[in-house]
């Protein structure tokens, strides 16, 4: 019998259009296949600098996320109860008009009763901006509970951070630590770079008590215990300072390692550095012996010794309060194996391969370069080891010190910015010192003083009134959280409903599920939404929810702004928000409407200009009260920060040929579409590496307009702003630390990096060990983003519902099979789940995926979803507080110096239960809609059948 | 009863890294929003908002939980790991599944060696998925014809494509690097090259189907080696430090400022 002759070149697509993907926060570049109008095939493309032509399972599903029934059809009013999801179509004047007479009052008389806070929004630079406009500091997107302690221990420490600030240097690094990084983060490019180093055959260690995704390839495996990941590394150090195994040249050159620093408790500066009448640091020179400027020419300064000031303090340099810190017996491997569950024999193995790889792989690259200090080098020296972390160190109590030890461990082996180590991305490192402070209402009906999110560097900076209280409705940059750089989302709804420290009028939020998995205590806060006082009326007055989606959040809304789905906008992934740069490149990149939207809805982004303009606020408006801005496209290529200085950064000047500064040019986004959806332009050769020091390079971020003046970094080991907190603790200075911080501070604010309890271990003592044994935490799948998957018709079938994975001993123990039934209690509350046993995790350790449970009727998944009925959130175990707090201190669940949620600071205790119905408990009732269940889809689904051939 | 065609000059397949391969099912999904709306039929979901949603995929990926043996023959939890699996049409060179295939639907194509269904002879019978060794063919629910990977016959050959995008999705998309394609009867093809080198194995050889895929067995770790079972050599970087310890801190510190000149 021949063969059938199939056609070898059917047809694929009838254009090819390139934006960027939105599926999760990579911002891969994507090409979009169109057919009769309809989206055909999406691929990553080639030329994009994050994805390299790559796509993860998410954005290869991302047609099914942009023809999902879930998507909102039309603005919408409520008309039940709050969670009911019962609503009824608007018109978008009626809304915007509704929202301007909310919102109106509130700017002409107190800003703060407006708070906004916006989700994983990607156009920060935008919402902050608005913000900003109308004159309030009540703003924060998601960082606080997903990665604020990352990004301040990184900013604060060496002016910059792991992810979007930074990365592997994949191409030349011989060692890598991985450590709390769950399956789905950075998704692509930590695929692409784990290629890389097998086909090199670079070796890389995982530090994670579970062992999935990126940790199950890895050459071996740390189980460490939840929280403890700041001692393992201590021990690490501490191996390294016994042993001399340190980058002595690079600490002099780069580290506030030899400042001196004042060691006198009983004074008023204890721990701050000693200063000229300048105001700037001194140092031990080591030829004479004498007190320099840190910046005088030629000084060559000791690590060790010490002076007496004139007022007869003692001071010695950083390095030897480093030493006498961490050569401690308490951060000896034996002293922390049993805390952390690592061996103390595979610690010391460790920090020796660090140091092996570090000081006897060093790699050379004949690249010659001149430092901020003038001084030549005619070659670059790599340090070949390289780290990068996340999740299961910032979500604890003590992620900030944490990972601020894991920039000393870097630092210590000269593995910073150099050739093999950790490289930072355009357009940081940036010093904290460079960040702006965090704003503050001047006056109802202005503009506020700054962008609502900065860095303070004491408690002169903090947003507090003359009493001591909060000024911003999530306690961000007060007594309770000094360095919260993203704000506090997670505290917003709890504080708004408690009045504490004031009530709000009216809730603005942007794709933040927070009646669901982007809150702790979901069901609590479900309540609070719902609250009503004794005349009836809402605790929380009024809420605005702008979402794309049909979420547990929209359902809790008064007032629905329905935004488009990601290929259906304009979006700008700006250098003013969280960049895609690469170590060797600067680069942004655009959303365009490679589609037009089919229903009543529009982008947030043009909303909120639209809005903003009804507003009258300054920036959205001419001088004549006309609208500045048609649309977010608009402000894209026309809005201005500074001079020369837009949202984007590519194509600027009126020809489109200049980069970084320039005019703005009115054919920018299509220069940005002819280019692939991007921008893009290589760091000279010679400005590659050290840019924290580095001339080349800092001419360059000058020239490209990352700032106004060079702004090299000197990496601060001993962090001052710290210390200034527990001086003030003490009650010394002029600023002092209110009683219910002060211990805390004392404690746990120390200069150098430090390890202590995770808070919720802690303030439950005895019962902790006895009554909650055990550690739970949830980590993303990789074939899904938060809550947006099981809307995925495709995503779904791959994870439909998520049991509780429990640790062969503890199933043991408790008698647990899979498939059993089991009660998981904590502190705060109870769930029913269905397990399974895993043996790959740290044996005291429980665990599951995030936000694959749903509530019913959420999402439009029909209300018997396996999702529903099965799936789980570990958040209802989560409380907002901590224990303790029933004496009326509410003390939130989150790290003391940052405010970063504490979410897997969680304890708990399983026992077997009966299946009964075999549902997940607890139940939190059902939604309405607004967008209904699978009827909207008529039986099967054969997504392109009309293209079959 | 179908016959195989005598050795094709070319077999083309895919071959599978498990070193690096993260189970992040990327390959997967790709596949089948390609092949939805490509060769032959969609691949139709059921119930895609309901209680059992369901579908047809042309690979899968399967993650499992090994628990090794340590020397003694006692399972060890303490090396558990978990391994990702990627399965889809081997492309077999003694393919029983379009040996059985009554109707002459499944064939062997004489030129690459693909393994395809014509699905304007399939039946759906569904005999080609019961004599398939490794559950690699599905039944579409809605054109009740038999789906299976077809290695991208759309994409391969397709002028309609760049050159370098005519390749299988699966290994357009993989973020990882660990899918790879290529003729495997060709000695000196990469793929060829790469299932030498790294030990590429057949999966389940006693079948006797002679797979064309290959599949790349995890490298071997390179751990610091405290770690697990059976390692009892203990590093420490004292050891390893050039400065004896009675000298102390200070003394090393002096030695290595004084280098520093």
């Amino acid at each position: 019998m021949s063969q059938p002759q199939i056609d070898p070149s059917p047809k694929v697509s009838d254009e090819v259009r390139k934006t960027t993907c939105y599926m999760c926060a990579c911002r891969c570049g994507i090409n979009v296949h169109l057919r009769d109008g309809k989206v055909r095939y999406i691929e990553g493309n080639r030329d994009h600098p994050v994805n390299r032509g790559v796509l993860c399972a998410k954005g290869s599903a991302g047609i099914m996320q942009h023809y999902a029934p879930s998507r909102l059809t039309t603005p919408l009013r409520r008309v039940g109860e709050r969670g009911e999801g019962k609503f009824e179509p608007i018109s978008w004047e009626e809304a915007l008009q509704t929202a301007t007479e909310w919102l109106n009052p509130i700017r002409q008389t107190d800003p703060a009763r407006l708070a906004f806070f916006t989700g994983r929004d990607q156009s920060q630079g935008l919402t902050g901006w608005w913000a900003q406009q109308f004159g309030t500091h009540n703003f924060a997107a998601h960082g606080g509970f997903c990665s604020v302690n990352m990004a301040a221990a990184g900013i604060y420490t060496m002016g910059g951070a792991f992810w979007e600030f930074g990365s592997p240097d994949w191409e030349r690094t011989k060692l890598f630590m991985i450590f709390g990084v769950a399956e789905d983060h950075d998704s692509n490019p930590i695929k692409m770079g784990l290629s890389r180093l097998k086909e090199r055959g670079a070796k890389v260690v995982a530090v994670n008590p579970v062992r999935t995704g990126y940790n199950a390839i890895a050459d071996e495996w740390v189980s460490i215990t939840p929280g403890t990941d700041g001692l393992f590394v201590l021990a690490l150090i501490h191996e390294l300072f016994t042993a001399g195994k340190i980058d002595l040249d690079y600490l002099i050159r780069y580290t506030n390692a030899p400042w001196l620093v004042i060691d006198e408790p009983d004074s008023d500066e204890h721990g701050l550095f000693l200063r000229d009448k300048d105001g700037t640091p001194q140092v031990i020179e080591r030829k004479t012996g004498t007190v320099a400027a840190i910046d005088k020419n030629g000084v060559k300064p000791d690590l060790k010794g010490f002076v007496k000031t004139k007022e007869g303090r003692k001071a010695v340099p950083v390095f030897m309060k480093m030493a006498e810190t961490y050569m401690d017996k308490s951060y000896a491997p034996d002293s922390v194996a049993e805390v952390t569950g690592v061996s103390a024999a595979q610690i010391k193995a460790i920090a020796a391969e660090l140091a092996r790889v570090a000081f006897d792989e060093e790699i050379v690259i004949d690249q010659p370069w001149t430092d901020f200090k003038g001084e030549k080098h005619d070659k670059m020296i790599g340090r070949p080891v390289s780290m990068h972390a996340m999740r299961g160190i910032s979500a604890h109590s003590n992620g900030f010190q944490t990972c601020r030890a894991i920039h000393l461990l870097q630092i210590l082996l000269g593995s910073i910015e150099c050739p093999g180590g950790f490289r930072f991305k355009p357009p940081y490192p940036k010093p904290s010192t460079a960040h702006p402070a965090p704003g503050r209402i001047t006056k109802a009906g202005e503009v506020a003083s700054g962008p609502p999110l900065g860095y303070i560097h004491g408690p002169e900076d903090l947003l507090v009134d003359e009493a001591g209280h909060p000024l911003r409705i999530d306690k961000a940059y007060s007594w309770d959280a000094p360095f919260s750089a993203h704000g506090l989302m997670h505290m917003v709804i709890s504080n708004a409903y408690a009045g504490d420290p004031y009530p709000v009028d009216v809730l603005f939020m942007y794709m933040a599920n927070m009646s669901w998995n982007s809150s702790m205590n979901s069901g609590g806060v479900m309540e609070m939404l719902r609250a009503k006082d004794e005349t009836g009326n809402y605790v929380i007055p009024k809420i605005i929810y702008s979402d794309a989606y049909s979420s547990e959040m929209v359902a809790f809304a008064d007032l629905i702004l329905p935004d488009t789905t990601y290929l259906e906008r304009h979006d700008c992934i700006s250098l003013l928000d969280r960049p895609i740069c690469e170590t060797d490149a600067v680069a942004d990149s655009i959303r365009w409407p490679v589609v037009q939207p089919d229903r009543d809805v529009r982008g947030f982004q043009s909303v909120l200009l639209d809005l903003g303009a009804r507003l009258g606020l300054p920036g959205m408006t001419n001088e004549d009260g006309s609208v500045k801005f048609a649309d977010y496209a608009d402000y894209m290529i026309n809005h201005q920060r500074k001079p020369g200085i837009g949202p984007l950064a590519g194509f600027r000047g009126e020809k489109g040929d200049q980069s970084g500064r320039g005019e703005p040019n009115p054919d920018q986004i299509n220069r940005y579409i002819e280019n692939g959806g991007f921008w893009m332009e290589e760091i000279p050769e010679e400005a590659k590496f050290y840019k924290h020091a580095n001339t080349a390079y800092q001419d360059w971020a000058v020239e490209k307009g990352f700032f106004d003046t060079p702004q090299p970094v000197t990496f601060q080991l001993w962090l001052e702003p710290l210390a200034k907190f527990q001086l003030a603790a003490e009650g010394k200075g002029a600023f002092k630390a209110p009683d219910h911080v002060k211990d805390r501070i004392k404690a746990h604010f120390t200069p150098l990096p430090a390890w202590y309890a995770p808070y919720e271990g802690a303030a439950l003592c005895q019962k902790a060990e006895a009554e909650y044994p055990y550690h739970a935490i949830t980590q993303r799948p990789a074939a899904m983003y938060h809550s947006w998957g099981s809307q995925n018709a495709w995503l779904r079938q791959i994870h439909t519902h998520n049991p509780l994975y429990v640790p062969g001993p503890i199933c043991d123990e408790v008698g647990l099979s899979d498939g059993d039934w089991a009660l998981v209690s904590s502190h705060h509350g109870r769930i029913k789940v269905q397990v399974k046993r895993m043996e790959a995790v740290n044996s005291r350790t429980l665990w599951t995926w995030n936000a694959i449970g749903k509530r019913r009727g959420a999402w439009a998944l029909s209300t018997d979803a396996p999702e529903a009925k099965k799936g789980f959130l570990l958040n209802h175990l989560i409380h907002e507080l901590l224990p303790g707090s029933e004496d009326g201190l509410r003390m939130s669940n989150s790290d003391p110096i940052t405010g970063q949620a504490a979410w897997y600071d969680l304890r708990v205790n399983i026992e077997k239960a009966e299946a009964g119905e075999g549902v997940t408990e607890p139940v939190t009732g059902t939604q309405e809609g607004p967008q209904k269940g699978p009827d909207s889809i008529d039986g099967a689904l054969r997504y392109g059948q009309e293209w079959s051939s | 009863m179908t016959t195989l065609p005598i050795e094709p000059p070319k077999k083309l397949g895919l071959v599978i890294d498990l070193d690096i391969c993260v189970g992040c099912h990327a390959c997967a999904v790709n596949c089948k929003e390609w092949n939805t709306g490509g060769y032959g039929n969609a691949l139709s979901d059921q119930d895609p908002f309901g209680a059992d949603p369901a579908g047809t995929w042309l690979n899968r990926i399967h993650s499992f939980e090994a628990v090794p043996f340590d020397d003694a023959g006692q399972p060890a939890p303490q090396d558990a790991r978990i391994v990702h699996f990627p399965k889809s049409c081997l492309h077999c060179d003694d393919a029983p599944c379009v040996t059985v295939c009554p109707t002459g639907a499944s064939y062997k194509r004489s030129e690459d060696g693909i393994v395809l269904v014509n699905e304007d002879a399939c039946i759906g019978c569904g005999l080609c998925a019961w004599a398939c060794a490794y559950g690699a063919r599905e039944m579409d629910a809605e054109a009740g014809v038999m789906k299976k990977c077809t290695l991208c016959v759309d994409r391969i050959y397709n002028e309609n494509l760049p050159e370098e995008d005519r390749q299988p999705a699966c290994v357009r998309s993989c973020p990882a690097n660990a899918r790879h394609f290529g003729d495997l009867a060709d000695p000196f093809s990469d793929v060829s090259k790469m299932v030498a080198l790294r030990g590429g194995v057949d999966l389940m050889p006693e079948q006797g189907n002679r797979p064309v895929n290959k599949y790349l067995p995890p490298r071997p770790k390179s751990g610091t080696q405290a770690c697990g079972s059976g390692q009892s050599e203990h590093v420490s970087l004292l050891k390893m430090a050039e400065t004896p310890q009675a000298e102390g801190f200070v003394g090393w510190l002096d030695h290595a400022l004084s280098k520093l000149g």
